[in-house]
């Protein structure tokens, strides 16, 4: 290549690049066209934009950095309709998945599931009787979940399952079984979101029986949970049947939890409950799984009008305080122990039970000047935590190009067939050295449409799955191998 | 196969000793060899990451830990004890027994069956993969392969052996003594070497090369439209299968009570409960991998579902349907009545049966050093040396395939 070609090519190439990132496609659904064909059209930063129609089927974005976009005109929604015939409305495995601007109604398993996509955002749905759940993303790092309405969901209408850095805000939750629940997960922020008239508003929970254990570190903060006194309507044997009706906060097993500024009224059987995993029964046990809550901290909420129709297990508890209304707070079995180290701020301004051996974590008080932007840090809140996501998106899931990519695809793929010395299914490396010497660029090509070359073997399959890029460094390595 | 034969014969004949065994120097093939001698896995999943190292999630996600870092050795002469009946009571059975490599590493029966025909309480399980799992048996009791592969060793109604007499009959036998010397620096022949070559074969065999393998790296033609419907039907919250099957390995590692029915006329297999203690964990199971799943019916614990179709049909039975009467188990939340229909439970079948890959199956010794015939489980051909990876196409080949 002469200087000049040289320059051109590098010069082309980053003008591909460039057109690359700079002009991802916006591909257009209109109502009759398939969302899911678009989809599969759409390349790792494109957007799909959905305009205003009835759409029924089951979208799933196996890719990265996709973005599914309504276009609400007029009042008009996109609405992706199961007709309680159909299992999902999207589900979603990708990393950097945006989901905006839906109404999602009558699926029977859920409005959006993720499984370990992670930098995700779903933001601005509305979603009405979706099944089982509403949002649920599962196994996924650093996602965002907001501006949603969910209602009539049997389980939880926001579910957070084995994630980690995750903020839950300004949602909207109401007439659900449960309104918002972080599961298995840690480093979450509930902030903002109102909740009302579900079975139970807000849940932290540790669930035994999963493949990540843990529960910590979650804020819910700022949160209005009212009048959540629905009747369980949760499918026999679920997690979730176990909820009383009339709770407004219940953290069970879940460690380190802040509750802090939140308004909670009007939920008649307790506005808080922690609780240990005593509290759901009918789950078989695990060793492995921390039943008690600790450390949790409850600061300054507004309560009041709790406890008004008391379910009747913790009826019976009141009853031995000679009370019949149930309890702001009520800390259960395990969770009242004092090496739970649990704390509560302004204790005497509620109604409790199972507090006597609960810490006293003093809030101050908040001042105006407190609360605007360049205040520093106020002891003893969390005001100056903002996010819990991470700083930097999750680092990217992918195989790299390159020497080491390389080594994975030939070790995953192709050592099936070939071994340095020895025959297989394919010739041996050393016999294909022989033949090609240092000509990496010929193999790559021959690999991506082979043909039967030596009588003696049989035509091997093509790899043009793999990119040229990862041909050419896959049969480099392979050139390489000496042993 | 005749080549391959006479290449390894010729290579044999090339080496140092005249011995007629000797122990490869090369891994298994999703294993490589490192400087220090060992061999690791290499697999594209390890590009990717999970939470915490559990190894769960969705399409892009990492493996769990593995256990690998035998050296070839250990594990060629794991392949030659693994067949070889030899490490039975009375000759007649081997691991390869129960777990035959032409039956996915199970022996397609509703229960194993030990020395002298007495029956094992439950079905094989399959040993694809098993260098990932954190617990194993059905119901989970044992942590290592070492600590599990004495069970049926020993077990009266399985291989039916005794430490001590296995270690005389090895040591006994002039070709083992020279294998294990060559396999463990020449170390005087113990029971724990036994133990770790065993483990090592079996941690060597890898399975995750599937069609859907090259979905879940990004080739999406690799699967078809019936079988991308069967892939969200699983994932489904309606089915909730990957709840518990979960990517990359589909399982999730836990103890799981389903409610599975017993055979006819048998009572309710406690599971966990019995060795835990535990007696919420009454009738749970190890969450079996699904990887291979096509090959290796009859299914569950019992192995009394003929097939897979029959299998998927027990989720959508109802929850509890099949617990015995006055029996009361701490189900899974997750088993409810999903009403699948069958055009889904046909095609979850689909989905399942793209989860099959045989690519680095291991070849059956020609000849063991007992002189024994390697065992194999009934029904299936012996023909020797008949090399299985011969019939077992890679993926590209499968993904052909219409």
């Amino acid at each position: 290549m002469t200087l000049s070609k040289t320059v051109l090519f590098n010069l082309t190439t980053t003008l591909l690049l460039l057109a690359g990132q700079a002009f991802a496609a916006v591909h257009d659904v209109r109502e009759g066209d398939s969302i899911q064909a678009a989809v599969e059209a759409a390349q790792p930063g494109d957007t799909i934009l959905v305009h205003p129609g009835i759409y029924r089927e089951t979208v799933y974005v196996d890719k990265d950095d996709i973005t599914l976009r309504g276009m609400v005109v007029e009042g008009e929604w996109p609405n992706l309709e199961g007709d309680k015939t159909l299992n999902d409305a999207i589900l979603y495995s990708g990393n950097g998945f945006t989901v905006e601007w839906f109404k999602i109604t009558h699926y029977k398993g859920n409005a959006i599931m993720g499984q370990a996509g992670n930098n995700f955002s779903i933001r601005n749905n509305w979603i009405v009787d979706t099944g089982v759940y509403g949002i649920f993303p599962e196994f996924g790092e650093n996602g965002l979940i907001e501006n949603n309405v969910l209602s009539g969901i049997e389980d939880a209408a926001i579910y957070v399952g084995m994630c980690d850095y995750i903020d839950v805000r300004n949602n909207r939750v109401f007439e659900n079984v449960a309104g918002i629940e972080i599961e298995n997960s840690r480093h979450a922020l509930v902030e903002g979101n109102i909740a009302h008239d579900n079975t139970g508003g807000i849940l932290v929970f540790i669930t035994p029986g999963l493949p990540i254990k843990t529960s910590y570190d979650a804020i819910v903060r700022r949160n209005t949970v009212i009048n959540n006194n629905t009747p369980n309507f949760a499918i026999p044997g679920s997690l979730v049947s176990t909820i009383p009706a009339g709770t407004g906060i219940i953290v069970n097993s879940g460690d380190d939890v802040v509750i802090e500024d939140n308004i909670i009224t009007g939920n008649n059987t307790a506005g808080i409950i922690v609780t240990s995993q005593d509290f759901a029964t009918g789950v078989a046990g695990d060793p492995a799984s921390d039943p008690n809550p600790d450390r949790v901290q409850i600061l300054d909420n507004v309560m009041f009008n709790n406890g008004g129709d008391p379910a009747t297990e913790v009826k019976a508890l009141m009853l031995t305080q000679f009370s019949t209304t149930g309890p702001d707070i009520l800390a259960y079995k395990g969770a009242a122990e004092a090496e739970r180290e649990s704390c509560v701020s302004r204790k005497s301004a509620y109604r409790t039970y199972g507090l006597e051996e609960w810490g006293d974590c003093t809030s101050p008080t908040v001042r105006a000047a407190d609360a605007v932007g360049s205040a520093p840090a106020l002891a003893g809140t969390t005001r100056d935590v903002t996010t819990k996501m991470l700083p930097e998106p999750a680092t990217p899931r992918v195989i790299t190009v390159d020497a080491n990519g390389a080594k994975l695809v030939y070790q995953g793929i192709c050592a099936g067939c070939h071994t340095y010395n020895i025959r297989m299914i394919g010739p041996p490396v050393m016999a294909i050295k022989a033949q090609y010497g240092d000509d990496a660029t010929a193999i790559a090509q021959y690999i991506a449409a082979p043909e039967k070359k030596r009588p003696d073997f049989p035509t091997m399959p093509p790899q043009d799955h793999l990119s040229e890029d990862m041909r050419l460094e896959v049969a480099k390595y392979m050139l390489e191998l000496n042993k | 196969m005749r080549i391959l034969l006479i290449s390894l014969l010729l290579w044999a004949q090339g080496s140092a000793s005249a011995d007629m065994f000797e122990l490869s120097p090369f891994c298994p093939p999703a294993l490589r060899l490192d400087d220090a001698g060992r061999c690791t896995l290499h697999s594209q999943y390890q590009a990717y990451g999970s939470l915490y190292d559990k190894g769960v999630g969705g399409l892009k996600t990492g493996l769990p830990p593995v256990r690998d870092g035998f050296t070839p050795q250990q594990i060629d002469l794991g392949r030659l004890l693994f067949f070889d009946p030899l490490l039975s009571r009375d000759g007649s059975v081997a691991c390869s027994s129960c777990h035959d490599p032409a039956l996915g590493f199970s022996d397609g029966r509703t229960r194993s069956v030990g020395v002298q025909g007495t029956p094992v309480e439950r079905s094989a399980p399959s040993l694809w993969n098993v260098a990932f799992l954190e617990r194993l048996l059905w119901d989970g009791s044992k942590q290592t392969l070492e600590e599990q592969l004495q069970g049926p060793l020993y077990a009266p109604n399985e291989m039916g052996g005794d430490p001590q007499t296995l270690l005389t009959t090895l040591q006994d036998n002039a070709n083992y003594r020279h294998l294990f010397a060559s396999a463990f620096d020449d170390q005087p022949l113990a029971l724990d070497q036994v133990y770790t070559a065993l483990a090592a074969f079996e941690s060597s065999l890898i399975s995750l090369n599937s069609r859907y393998d090259l979905y879940a790296h990004g080739v999406h033609s690799a699967l078809t439209a019936n079988e991308k419907e069967g892939l969200n039907v699983f994932r489904s919250f309606v089915a909730r299968c990957a709840e518990c099957h979960t990517p990359p390995l589909f399982t999730n590692q836990q103890i799981a009570v389903l409610g599975v029915p017993e055979a006819e006329g048998r009572p309710l297999d406690p599971g966990a409960a019995a060795t835990t203690g535990d007696a919420s964990q009454r009738g749970g199971f190890r969450v079996p991998s699904l990887r291979n799943i096509a090959l290796t019916a009859p299914y569950m614990h019992a192995g009394n579902f003929a097939s897979l179709r029959e299998t998927a049909a027990f989720y959508t039975g109802g929850r509890g349907h099949a617990v015995p009467e006055g029996e009361e188990l701490n189900l899974h939340w997750h088993i409810w009545d999903p009403q699948l229909s069958d055009r889904e439970l046909d095609r979850l079948v689909d989905f399942l049966m793209t989860l099959t890959d045989q690519s680095f199956l291991p070849e059956i010794p020609p000849a063991l050093p007992s002189g024994l015939h390697p065992a194999r489980a009934p029904g299936v051909a012996t023909g020797g040396s008949h090399a299985l990876n011969i019939h077992t196409a890679p993926i590209a080949q499968q993904k052909a395939l219409p």
